[in-house]
């Protein structure tokens, strides 16, 4: 049995969530086009699309922006020594900028994404990070973004 | 294309989610204090112009299934990468794919590409067919498995 199997699942909330990964209706009534695809009452979409939010296996319903268009973003990675990650993880999640800090198993140990309103802006946070917790800070922002897959499917 | 104010309230307003009322558009035009309609056109320029990527109904990929996720790093010829880019982005366990620059002498890595799995073997066992896409153009690769999650939040403007 896979783990999907155990959720509580119909085969219209698959449906839904297969759906509408991408191309969510953009007219008044979304929920009613939606509706009217899967041949069930627009209460019953918002219904299932609640339900789906409250057991969170959908994380959110909305505008997937592209990264760097409102403001600029970096992925930075530091390699931290074990006996330090704890105050440097702290320090550097102390920034508001930063918005994703992970720890990974690797010699690069956290990795962070810092977003800032400009280019200067970011290049400042990221200079005072580096300052504050004595250490190189890798600088990763993306160069190219190629994305087609859009989904991911459940059966 | 220049975001004005009305455009990045409408992108705060919907990150959050898009409200689960009859009319969503009407509920955020009124909080905005402009027309239903006036939204719908923001969000469909906005749209037109690639600041919004997609309107979707965004799962949780670790209450589906996919618990396991790699970031898998690829040394790549530069010459070739927008080729195997394209390639390893229409992958269908693969959610992001970008470039990034190398840092000579520490960093070899210049292709980054999220893997999603069942299960961390899965997850190798994906890398691998990615490898064997390459070919000989894979000049190494690791994948870095999250530890610990220290720091989420959305969207900041």
């Amino acid at each position: 049995m896979s783990l999907v199997d155990q959720l509580p699942l119909d085969a219209i909330d698959k449906s839904i969530i297969n759906a509408y990964q991408d191309g969510f209706p953009l007219v008044s009534q979304p929920y009613k086009s939606i509706a009217d695809e899967l041949s069930i009452t627009e209460d019953e979409v918002i219904w299932r699309l609640k339900k789906l939010k409250k057991n969170k296996i959908l994380s959110r319903i909305g505008a997937i922006i592209t990264p760097n268009t409102i403001g600029v973003s970096t992925l930075c990675a530091v390699a931290v020594p074990a006996e330090r990650l704890e105050e440097i993880a702290g320090t550097i999640n102390s920034y508001n900028e930063v918005n994703h800090n992970y720890q990974r198993s690797h010699r690069f140990n956290l990795w962070f994404v810092l977003t800032a309103k400009n280019e200067d802006h970011l290049k400042k946070i990221l200079a005072l990070i580096s300052q504050e917790i004595g250490m190189q800070i890798m600088n990763l922002p993306l160069q190219t973004a190629y994305y087609l897959n859009l989904g991911f499917n459940i059966e | 294309m220049k975001l004005g104010n009305i455009d990045k309230e409408i992108i705060r307003l919907t990150q959050a989610g898009l409200p689960l009322t009859n009319k969503p558009y009407l509920n955020i035009a009124q909080r905005l204090g402009i027309t239903e309609s006036q939204v719908l056109d923001r969000v469909n320029a906005m749209k037109n112009s690639r600041v919004i990527r997609r309107i979707a109904a965004v799962p949780n990929h670790y209450k589906i299934g996919y618990v396991a996720n790699g970031m898998s790093v690829w040394n790549i010829p530069d010459d070739k990468i927008m080729d195997y880019g394209k390639q390893i982005g229409q992958l269908s366990f693969v959610s992001h794919c970008y470039q990034r620059p190398r840092h000579p002498g520490i960093w070899e890595y210049n292709l980054f590409a999220m893997i999603h799995a069942r299960n961390r073997d899965e997850v190798y066992e994906l890398a691998k067919e990615i490898a064997e896409l390459l070919g000989d153009d894979n000049h190494g690769y690791e994948i870095l498995f999250s530890k610990r999650i220290l720091k989420k939040t959305g969207l900041r403007i």
